[in-house]
């Protein structure tokens, strides 16, 4: 179970909000979270705690195919992005690291600045502890269930090579 | 039923007679290619595994980012990348010097081709569907897994089509279709959908300009932007092509979630405003709004074609005093070729500032940073918040003809106020 306060954010979230590319010239993951949204909040980094959660309108992670995005929203202790919707490929390079993501339009209409969540993965069950109310997420597709389950695409393709070097 | 262009390249991929839109295929892939900042990631990822790379012929390092090494930082960045190229033998690594920006460097040398599926840890990879590729962006993990397996998974996508007809205004380019399409979808109007982008305005458009189009997909949240290949790609590729390739077009009963009309003759020469790429107006109602900074060049518009049009308009002008004008030629090849036909001379005469081929001025990250409350005309493709430097400046996306009559003006212009109609 995933707990933590919520943190708002608006529609269109771009990749250069998350992590700027003055940032780009390292990816050590710790550095890159002291910047973490820093384009869109600067004041962010210093106010995340570990298990805070991530909330925002759709197309959340557009633009650039930086990894760096989600390795420094994990870095800086975000435990789960829950958003109306994602962008392609911040939502691939989140599954393939291990940042959870949520897809919920409801609980981010609901869900204000500072609420209390918990999150059942498992489920995809998103509580508002704040409020007393409780949203449900739409599901993963089974395959990238499988990716999920993996703890990411890497330990899923060392799977995948001993399974075919037997 | 039939299948589009981007099923038939997916389910050859994938060894399948057909796929359904919706259905999850691992692909071989065609060729992959990372820059200096996506690479170092996937090669972090990649050596965890202890495996060889699938094909050192399918793999593409393009240091172009932050290069010439903009810092030590990113000095380190670029040697861990030479330095796995040499350790794997990486036949395409293009050191500085050879090295352009990637999208407009790999269909140079035939190394993008019709049929086939491309992956980049980039997103602009995109720009290769004007060939008739499927080619998309994914990260760095993507990458070092297909490193490793030469595989990819993909949800077979939906596709959108775009039928363009009419004739086209004077000075109005292939730039100023797309944005004007981005403008009307929005930035996820085509979210994990491909974008087929058909009709004879399409079609008369050269390859350059055509690379223009695919390129902004991705600005509409899209997966890829297909152009189906005709003669004029094939006779692009015919002397380029590094390895033999097939070629696609979409059946006529094929599935589409929609089709849109564009009328090209609609269409004014037009600027996206900050702080997103579907915020459009026409450049003739924008004239009040000076700027700082021109930037020219980039994987939109660092085509010979595009300079050649720069050229046009500032040829015997001078840019305005409170005005830098910077020119990126998208790869050396460019760059010569902009030299034997003068073109350099035209920005060097006009004051111009004149720069290697790097993707460093479009992302903020390396030469032609803005400083906070600047705004600038740029020919690239993402006016994000931040997006060429410090948070409080601005960016307007423009085709080149917008970005050179605006530089002479020292204002926002319509092409006509330099050039005549």
């Amino acid at each position: 179970m995933l707990k933590g306060r919520a943190f708002k954010f608006g529609d269109d979230i771009d990749t250069d909000q998350i992590i700027p590319a003055r940032y780009l010239n390292t990816s050590d993951p710790k550095e890159l979270a002291k910047h973490c949204m820093e384009d869109a909040d600067p004041t962010f980094a210093s106010k995340v705690q570990k298990g805070d959660f991530i909330v925002a309108g759709k197309n959340f992670g557009c633009g650039s195919s930086r990894e760096h995005a989600p390795l420094s929203i994990k870095a800086a202790g975000v435990s789960a992005v829950i958003a109306k919707s994602f962008a392609r490929i911040f939502f691939r390079n989140a599954i393939n690291i291990g940042l959870p993501i949520l897809e919920c339009p409801e609980a981010v209409d609901d869900i204000e600045e500072g609420d209390i969540l918990e999150v059942d993965l498992e489920k995809g069950i998103i509580k508002n502890v704040t409020k007393n109310k409780e949203y449900k997420a739409k599901p993963y597709p089974k395959d990238i269930l499988e990716i999920i389950n993996s703890g990411g695409l890497m330990n899923y393709a060392k799977k995948k090579l001993a399974k075919e070097n037997k | 039923m039939g299948m589009t262009i981007a099923q038939k390249i997916l389910a050859k991929a994938a060894g399948k007679d057909h796929v359904n839109v919706g259905e999850l295929v691992v692909c071989r892939v065609d060729f992959c290619l990372a820059n200096d900042i996506t690479a170092p990631i996937a090669i972090k990822e990649f050596e965890k595994l202890g495996v060889d790379v699938f094909d050192k012929e399918r793999i593409a390092l393009v240091p172009d980012h932050f290069t010439p090494n903009k810092d030590i930082k990113a000095a380190e960045q670029c040697k861990l990348v030479r330095e796995f190229a040499r350790k794997y033998n990486i036949k395409y690594y293009f050191e500085q010097g050879k090295c352009g920006i990637e999208h407009v460097l790999l269909p140079e040398e035939g190394l993008a081709l019709p049929g086939e599926v491309i992956i980049g840890a980039d997103s602009h990879t995109c720009t290769y569907g004007a060939l008739g590729a499927f080619a998309t962006g994914v990260g760095s993990t993507d990458m070092a897994y297909a490193w490793a397996t030469g595989e990819v998974w993909f949800r077979v996508p939906s596709t959108i089509k775009f039928y363009y007809y009419g004739k086209r205004k004077k000075w109005v380019t292939s730039k100023d279709y797309i944005l004007y399409v981005i403008g009307k979808i929005g930035v996820d109007g085509a979210l994990y959908k491909v974008m087929e982008h058909t009709g004879p305005a399409i079609e008369e458009l050269s390859m350059d300009e055509r690379f223009t189009i695919s390129n902004m997909a991705i600005e509409a949240g899209a997966k890829a932007g297909i152009i189906p290949p005709d003669e004029k790609t094939l006779e692009y590729v015919k002397f380029r092509a590094k390895r033999p390739y097939t070629v696609f077009t979409s059946d006529e009963d094929a599935p589409y979630d929609d089709v849109i009309e564009i009328d090209v003759s609609k269409i004014d020469p037009i600027v996206a405003c900050p702080h997103l790429p579907s915020n459009v107006k026409p450049a003739k109602d924008l004239t009040d709004i000076t700027i700082d900074q021109v930037v020219i060049g980039s994987c939109t518009n660092g085509r010979i074609e595009d300079l050649r049009l720069a050229a046009k308009i500032l040829k015997g002008k001078k840019v305005h005093p409170y005005v830098r004008c910077l020119i990126f030629p998208g790869t050396w090849n460019v760059y010569k070729q902009a030299k034997e036909e003068g073109l350099l001379d035209i920005f060097l005469e006009a004051n111009c500032v004149i720069c290697p081929p790097t993707c460093g001025p479009c992302l903020g990250g390396h030469m032609g940073v803005l400083a906070s409350g600047e705004r600038a005309v740029a020919t690239t493709n993402r006016n994000f918040r931040g997006r060429m430097g410090h948070p409080d400046s601005e960016v307007y996306l423009a085709s080149p003809a917008v970005a050179a009559a605006s530089a002479v003006l020292g204002r926002i212009a319509d092409p006509e106020e330099v050039a005549g109609k």
